[in-house]
């Protein structure tokens, strides 16, 4: 075992890794920051913020319009980062990646895109009971719009999806399948292939959430084969406000235009317009041309590491976290699946999750509180909110050590 | 004191864990929820007004620490006060709790809001002051008759 750990961790130097991360660096109401909020959003390396302020300094001009030297400089660099998401997700082609503002975007993208052309009353989309609010209310509202209904695939204690249940769900009504791939709040990773396979079985599309998925493991959209898949760049150390979702050219080129404008357009008159060519169909407007920089500096700081690597450490952070809590009497944690990414979340007996948060928050720990934006899985567990510990490869074994401490320390405060 | 020690007083972990008046009244004459949407605490207080005086109060519902202590004082606090007087107790634990860090609070102020005073410790906590606030924007919004679900955010 000891043999074990000391290749993992020559093969992974967490400390080196560490000072990539100017922001691991500070200290928080006077304590060293312990950032155990990786799943609201993951800390920005280095080279994402020189290649954004190079960027800024550099390059500066709006993309695809004008014929100047720094026009054709962002355009480049704009269209590069697009080839970098495209490798990144092993897409086929670079026009079955739109630039978005991320997941919730993408998703509404294609709810409003593809949703609104061929779904109709009657039909059926079916998500899963651990979805975000964002995998839930674009449907919603497509829902009400057509007549079509909304279907959830449930769960068991555990936060593990009902395989059986799913296959009952599946039916010739059923015109889309729209699912998490890990659950932000539980932790939960889906058997999502199989998902797509048997979606496939009767040709149903599927689109595939990965907001939560592609900071911790490699994902290839030729090997998922899913038909839409998204994520968001500041979950993959890059910055706000971009994301990507990538589509099958098929779909997408028979889908809706998404928002109208600039850029869409291949012709403008006041009869008739007519749309360009993927994927700038989709991107109407000046896109965030610094952030999808950003985003390609993220994914090559990314792709200098390896996946197994971070998943193995992970998964041993998430071991050692789980003994750390799973000790402290009274507390309770809650998405136990067998196949788990680095999310704890936990509830404690008499204990509010707000009130651990902010405890917690006085020793340099940021954690989330709350419901997560899943209230369905609270509901589901019974429970107002939680506590959430999420990792990501920055951290270290001290960090869960001085997570259970606080933990405690609130026990202590509150008497419990 | 530490601020941490300071915001959750024996007083408030007290009340916490026994809430007085936590009970549903029958017949209310006046009764609101209180939701805060981003973290999902959520509670609902009942009135019984007569001749312009709460009778009784009460309140149900779930939330943090800070939220629950701060509903089961402000029942306390009102109950048996007319309807101004207890509008104007709010206006005064409001801008306590709103009171800028570092600034100074007479010791009067403090005395005349009762337990209520106990609540200070928050405003050392900006994200919490609405923990604080919820069941008294609930009572307001009973008490001006909005027996809607009221929301802060």
């Amino acid at each position: 075992m000891i043999n074990e750990l000391t290749t993992l961790e020559t093969k992974f130097s967490v400390e080196e890794l560490r000072r990539d991360f100017p922001i691991l660096l500070r200290f928080v109401h006077g304590k060293p920051l312990v950032y155990l909020d990786n799943a609201a959003t993951t800390q920005k390396p280095v080279e994402v913020l020189n290649a954004i302020s190079t960027y800024y300094r550099e390059h500066n001009a709006n993309i695809h319009r004008g014929v100047h030297y720094l026009s054709e400089i962002s355009t480049f660099e704009y269209e590069k980062a697009r080839g970098k998401v495209k490798n990144f997700l092993n897409a086929n082609e670079q026009k079955e990646i739109i630039f978005t503002r991320g997941t919730t975007e993408g998703i509404n993208l294609i709810a409003h895109g593809y949703g609104r052309k061929f779904i109709g009353a009657g039909d059926e989309i079916l998500i899963s009971a651990m979805e975000h609010h964002s995998n839930i209310v674009p449907w919603q509202m497509l829902c009400e719009e057509k007549g079509a209904k909304l279907r959830v695939i449930p769960m068991n204690d555990n936060g593990e999806l009902m395989l059986e249940e799913f296959e009952k769900l599946l039916s010739p009504k059923t015109k889309f399948v729209s699912i998490v791939y890990i659950s932000n709040s539980l932790g939960t990773i889906n058997p999502v292939k199989h998902i797509i396979e048997r979606a496939h079985a009767l040709n149903i599309p599927v689109l595939v959430d990965g907001a939560q998925t592609v900071s911790h493991r490699k994902v290839d959209m030729k090997e998922l084969d899913c038909d839409f898949f998204v994520f968001s760049g500041h979950k993959l150390f890059g910055p706000t406000g971009i994301g990507a979702l990538y589509g099958k050219a098929e779909f997408l080129e028979k889908m809706n235009p998404y928002q109208g404008g600039g850029d869409m357009i291949a012709s403008v008159t006041f009869e008739k317009t007519t749309y360009n060519a993927l994927p700038f169909r989709f991107e109407a407007g000046t896109p965030n041309i610094s952030g999808a920089v950003g985003l390609g500096a993220a994914i090559d700081y990314v792709s200098k590491l390896d996946f197994q690597s971070i998943q193995e450490y992970e998964h041993e952070l998430l071991e050692h976290g789980t003994q750390i809590l799973q000790a402290i009497p009274g507390l309770r944690i809650i998405g136990t699946a067998k196949e788990k990414a680095g999310v704890l979340s936990f509830v404690m007996d008499n204990i509010h999750p707000h009130d651990i948060g902010t405890i917690l928050d006085k020793e340099g720990i940021a954690i989330r509180t709350g419901h997560h934006c899943t209230q369905p899985v609270m509901q589901r567990f019974q429970i107002p909110a939680t506590a959430r510990a999420s990792f990501s490869f920055y951290n270290t074994k001290q960090d869960l050590e001085l997570l259970g401490q606080a933990v405690y320390k609130v026990k202590e405060i509150f008497k419990a | 004191m530490s601020e941490i020690n300071e915001l959750y007083q024996e007083l408030i972990l007290e009340h916490n864990r026994s809430p007085r008046n936590y009970k549903k009244i029958d017949k209310p004459s006046h009764f609101a929820d209180g939701y805060n949407p981003l973290c999902g605490d959520h509670y609902t207080v009942y009135l019984k007004v007569s001749n312009n005086v709460i009778e009784d109060i009460g309140f149900e519902g779930s939330g943090c620490a800070i939220s629950k202590s701060s509903a089961s004082m402000m029942t306390t606090s009102v109950k048996g006060r007319s309807v101004q007087e207890a509008q104007k107790l709010f206006e005064k634990f409001h801008s306590l709790i709103m009171t800028k860090i570092g600034d100074e609070i007479p010791e009067d102020k403090i005395e005349e809001l009762g337990s209520l005073g106990a609540l200070i410790g928050v405003r050392e906590f900006p994200a919490r002051i609405k923990c604080a606030s919820l069941a008294w924007h609930a009572l307001n919004a009973a008490l001006n008759n909005q027996n809607n679900a009221i929301s802060i955010e």
